[in-house]
């Protein structure tokens, strides 16, 4: 018991400091990514647009500030390992307390409202948040944490259809297509866009979530995904929208498509938009209550 | 496409001069506004407490400390996306003479014609990148309608706000049109290729 609690401190101190850092510091994958992105661009606002980006991120690192104004909605994605020696019960006790810490501590500002009321619910915690998402491990003892701040501005821009087997893959690229067009400028690209494919309706949005947590370079790892991701990468910029919708090369980053298999009846394709600031921080922690921080996972 | 420095507030005339493309840096006051600012001066009809002729208004809810009475020290300003507040373009620039809207991500198409008609603009800042607009905010000197916090009217001294461009000018044109305009042309060439 006298462990278990132990780790749950860890835990807690882990996630405040989790929540702080991956709004200040973005990962090496997505800095690369923008400087080859300013490579890319050729319009004149596009470039002026790149240029601030890649200038805000160094600012952000010499004055400690946040890179983004928005602290977003705190969402954490948990691996737990069977044998790691505290209940998901705590660990979800532990991300909360530690979102609801650095909040008050540093402080940020507090985006959970009431979802009818729209009055804040705390310090960006608040009934069913932070939102947790749980992968169980065999034949492990430890536990990772990946806090991803979600921005609005971005969130806003989440699309799903229900697809047609008949419409096929071409249903899935036009519906893609069709989404980032429809965003403009709003969600601040050029982003990471994230595409659910297949499971049912709400696990395809899962998907698409799950996928612009990944770093900028990874592909799927099943080939035919990862030409889809391919290819839509090279649609997407073709539309010119460019940086912050005022016209350019560089619409996306990347384009990450995570898949599940589906109903014979069912195609589903979720869209969820990550913008440039595209924040996550990672922490591992022992079954001894070790943490080690992880910028790039 | 210029480059030019402004200083806010500032006149029709200087306004006009602005064309869609141009890059534009700040100099003088900005004022702060959101939603719920302009929901209570419109919807509900309370005057704001601050003049907001010439005024360059900002969309932001920044992240502040409160270091006395109405006192408030900067922590991180950005900017938010305009769209859902297009609505307040015409009766800002109608009935309080505001001259510029700062956002990110545009406006719709709607606000083109009063912009054009009233002699205002839009300028699009770079949606993210707060920990540099944040270097650029001098000082917070005076907090509107504390009760709204964060959506506040905040009035901010800024040096080398910027740089913005110019994205919806006062003579009907909007990058956010013709961008969009020329994607849907690209958009049939692409289907075609799917």
């Amino acid at each position: 018991m006298a462990v278990a609690t132990d780790i749950q401190k860890v835990l807690e101190d882990a996630a405040a400091e989790l929540y702080v850092w991956a709004l200040k510091d973005i990962p090496q994958d997505l800095r690369d990514a923008l400087v080859s992105a300013r490579g890319r661009e050729t319009s004149v606002p596009g470039l002026r647009v790149l240029d601030t980006i890649i200038r805000n991120v160094q600012v952000a690192e010499e004055e400690r500030n946040l890179v983004c104004q928005d602290t977003g909605i705190p969402v954490y994605y948990c691996r737990v390992g069977e044998g790691f020696p505290l209940h998901p019960a705590r660990i979800a006790e532990a991300l909360r307390d530690g979102t609801e810490r650095a909040t008050i501590e540093h402080p940020l500002r507090s985006n959970t409202v009431h979802t009818l009321t729209r009055e804040n619910t705390g310090q960006n915690v608040g009934h069913r948040v932070p939102i947790l998402h749980w992968e169980f491990v065999p034949d492990w003892d430890g536990l990772d944490v990946k806090c991803v701040p979600k921005g609005s501005g971005s969130e806003n821009m989440s699309f799903l259809k229900m697809c047609t087997p008949a419409e096929g893959v071409g249903g899935i690229k036009r519906f893609v297509l069709e989404s980032i067009v429809g965003s403009g400028g709003k969600p601040c690209p050029p982003g990471i866009i994230g595409v659910g494919i297949g499971g049912s309706a709400d696990y395809a949005m899962h998907l698409a979530k799950e996928a612009i947590a990944r770093p900028v370079g990874t592909r799927n790892g099943d080939p035919l995904v990862a030409e889809l991701e391919g290819e839509l990468f090279d649609l997407i910029n073709e539309t010119g929208i460019g940086p912050m919708g005022l016209g350019g090369d560089v619409t996306a980053l990347a384009v990450h498509v995570e898949h599940a298999d589906t109903h014979m009846t069912l195609n589903p394709v979720a869209v969820n938009y990550q913008c440039w600031a595209a924040r996550r921080a990672t922490v591992h922690i022992s079954a001894d209550g070790v943490a080690d921080f992880d910028r790039e996972a | 496409m210029a480059d030019a420095r402004m200083s806010f507030p500032t006149s029709e005339e200087a306004i006009r001069e602005l064309r869609a493309g141009d890059s534009v840096t700040v100099d003088g006051h900005i004022i702060g506004i959101r939603d719920r600012t302009q929901i209570r001066i419109f919807d509900q009809g309370v005057p704001p407490p601050m003049d907001l002729a010439g005024a360059l208004l900002l969309h932001t809810a920044p992240n502040v400390r409160k270091v006395g009475p109405g006192r408030y020290e900067k922590l991180c300003i950005g900017t938010t996306t305009s769209a859902r507040m297009v609505r307040f373009t015409e009766p800002l620039g109608r009935d309080y003479g505001v001259r510029a809207i700062c956002g990110k991500g545009g406006l719709p198409d709607e606000a083109i014609e009063p912009m054009r008609r009233l002699g205002m603009v839009y300028f699009a800042i770079v949606g993210g990148a707060a920990a540099l607009e944040t270097t650029q905010i001098e000082e917070i000197e005076e907090v509107g309608w504390e009760e709204l916090m964060p959506e506040c009217l905040w009035k901010f001294r800024v040096k080398d706000f910027g740089p913005l461009t110019v994205a919806i000018d006062s003579h009907g044109n909007s990058l956010y049109h013709e961008v969009q305009a020329e994607a849907q042309k690209r958009l049939e060439k692409l289907f075609a290729r799917i």
